[in-house]
């Protein structure tokens, strides 16, 4: 009998997970024993680490962007039409266009998307670069910009929680190449009571802002943004005045999740190690969509990819399935437009930072070029 | 402390990034107002960090209790 896979999402995630059993299960797939649809709400796939460098035009935006069609193995059945409903007691997805599919397995992708409205004043007051057209809308302004106080402030939750850092400090570079840090005053701040969540990254960014004359301040969470008057008031009770303000948004998850009664916030609960479902033994989430508390970036959404995709596969092949997810991240960090560190760690390891270089930074543009190689599921 | 109701538990052991603080405030901003939160962590920085900032912008710090190689948090929204 037919085993039926469906995948929904398009991301990171869903795609390396389709592609990778895609290969696992090549025999089963020409035979027709086991057909994989991805259900997905876009034509295009973008690499969202890239939205970085459209902002100092280090990368044009078309350099980041795909389409899924020409990612995804030709076994895999790409629906692009949204999910709607996801019905877990009956093993259907049900599409925008009304169509329905059945699964005897579920891969939910999901991931999240930026919310600015849920905070007053963030979408007409603020920059942002977590979507292509901010991205570009923030790389214009800078073009213009003729001095001030930048303030990069960050909602909660927030994927990527490293590229706020890296955005405070390629702005420095950017400046100091453009002969204009007498003139710009960066202000960074941050949800918790250090610079970064990961200990080891905060205590070294400390020195590193302080020599370059980067304010900041912690506990700092939005809660409100006055845009006639350029301020930002907080949680905590401060306010910030601003020339030019990035705000990384709140994040969410996805409506389909949301309609579907399976997170009133869009996050989906998710064994930590199984990636599985609470209750549902044939479902599983992975990326942006768990509510594990991890990061929420593009390197955990691969590494659990990998595992959902082994787990799958010797389900469908053997019956049983041993693989288990380890907590493993891995992140580069660009220090600036010249060098980067990275950091790994999962449930068990802490983070590590290595001393930030050329090398690690030419690494992370080789990334940059070989994320198409990872979305295939080669690398 | 021993009496008081939990509605909703945030599992952050072993969460290194975004980490327990965050979970919490994350957690804190979805929830409705009078919920009781647990935040477990096994990172000993969150029995002090945590209720820093848990009074600095003003929701009830109930207390913690000590686990087995872990901490639990106990907060109220209460605005």
């Amino acid at each position: 009998m037919t085993k039926r896979i469906v995948i929904v999402g398009g991301g990171t995630g869903g795609t390396i997970v389709a592609n990778l059993l895609a290969r696992n299960l090549y025999r089963q797939l020409i035979s027709g024993q086991v057909v994989i649809n991805m259900i997905t709400d876009k034509e295009d796939h973008i690499y969202q680490p890239g939205f970085l460098y459209v902002v100092f035009d280090k990368v044009r935006p078309d350099e980041i962007v795909r389409k899924q069609k020409d990612l995804i193995d030709p076994h895999v059945n790409l629906i692009v039409d949204p999910a709607v409903k996801i019905d877990r007691d009956n093993n259907i997805v049900i599409t925008k266009s009304g169509r329905e599919f059945s699964y005897d397995y579920l891969v939910v992708a999901t991931g999240s998307r930026i919310v600015p409205e849920n905070i007053p004043g963030l979408k007409e007051g603020a920059h942002q670069f977590y979507d292509l057209e901010g991205a570009k809308k923030l790389r214009d302004t800078l073009r213009g910009f003729d001095g001030g106080r930048i303030a990069v402030t960050i909602g909660v939750p927030h994927k990527c929680p490293v590229a706020p850092l890296e955005l405070t400090f390629m702005l420095y570079d950017y400046f100091k190449q453009k002969g204009m840090l007498n003139k710009v005053e960066l202000y960074y701040t941050y949800p918790i009571n250090r610079l970064h969540a990961l200990e080891p990254v905060s205590n070294w960014t400390v020195p590193q802002f302080e020599s370059k004359g980067i304010k900041y301040e912690t506990l700092f969470n939005m809660e409100e943004i006055d845009p006639a008057k350029k301020v930002v008031r907080t949680m905590e009770g401060s306010e910030l005045n601003y020339d030019l303000l990035v705000a990384i948004p709140p994040h969410k998850g996805s409506q389909v999740v949301i309609d579907s009664g399976m997170g009133p916030e869009g996050w989906v609960q998710t064994d930590k190690r199984l990636l599985k479902n609470e209750k549902y033994n044939n479902v599983y989430v992975i990326g942006d969509t768990t509510d594990i508390p991890i990061s929420k970036a593009g390197s955990t959404a691969h590494f659990q990819a990998d595992v959902v995709a082994e787990r799958l596969s010797s389900e469908i092949l053997e019956g049983a399935a041993s693989t288990e997810y380890d907590g493993k991240v891995v992140c580069f960090v660009e220090t600036g437009f010249e060098e980067a560190t990275y950091v790994w760690f999962n449930y068990n390891t802490p983070p590590n930072p290595a001393p930030p270089s050329r090398m690690l930074h030419w690494m992370k543009l080789g990334y940059n070029r070989l994320y198409w190689l990872s979305a295939r599921g080669i690398l | 402390m021993t009496n008081v109701k939990i509605d909703k538990t945030i599992d952050a052991r072993g969460s290194a990034c975004p980490g327990p603080l965050m979970e919490l405030i994350k957690t804190i901003k979805s929830v409705e107002v009078g919920t009781v939160i647990e935040l477990l962590s096994s990172e000993k920085g969150t029995t002090v960090d945590a209720p820093a900032w848990i009074k600095k912008v003003g929701h009830e710090f109930i207390g913690i209790k000590d686990g087995d190689g872990y901490w639990s948090i106990i907060v109220k929204k209460i605005k």
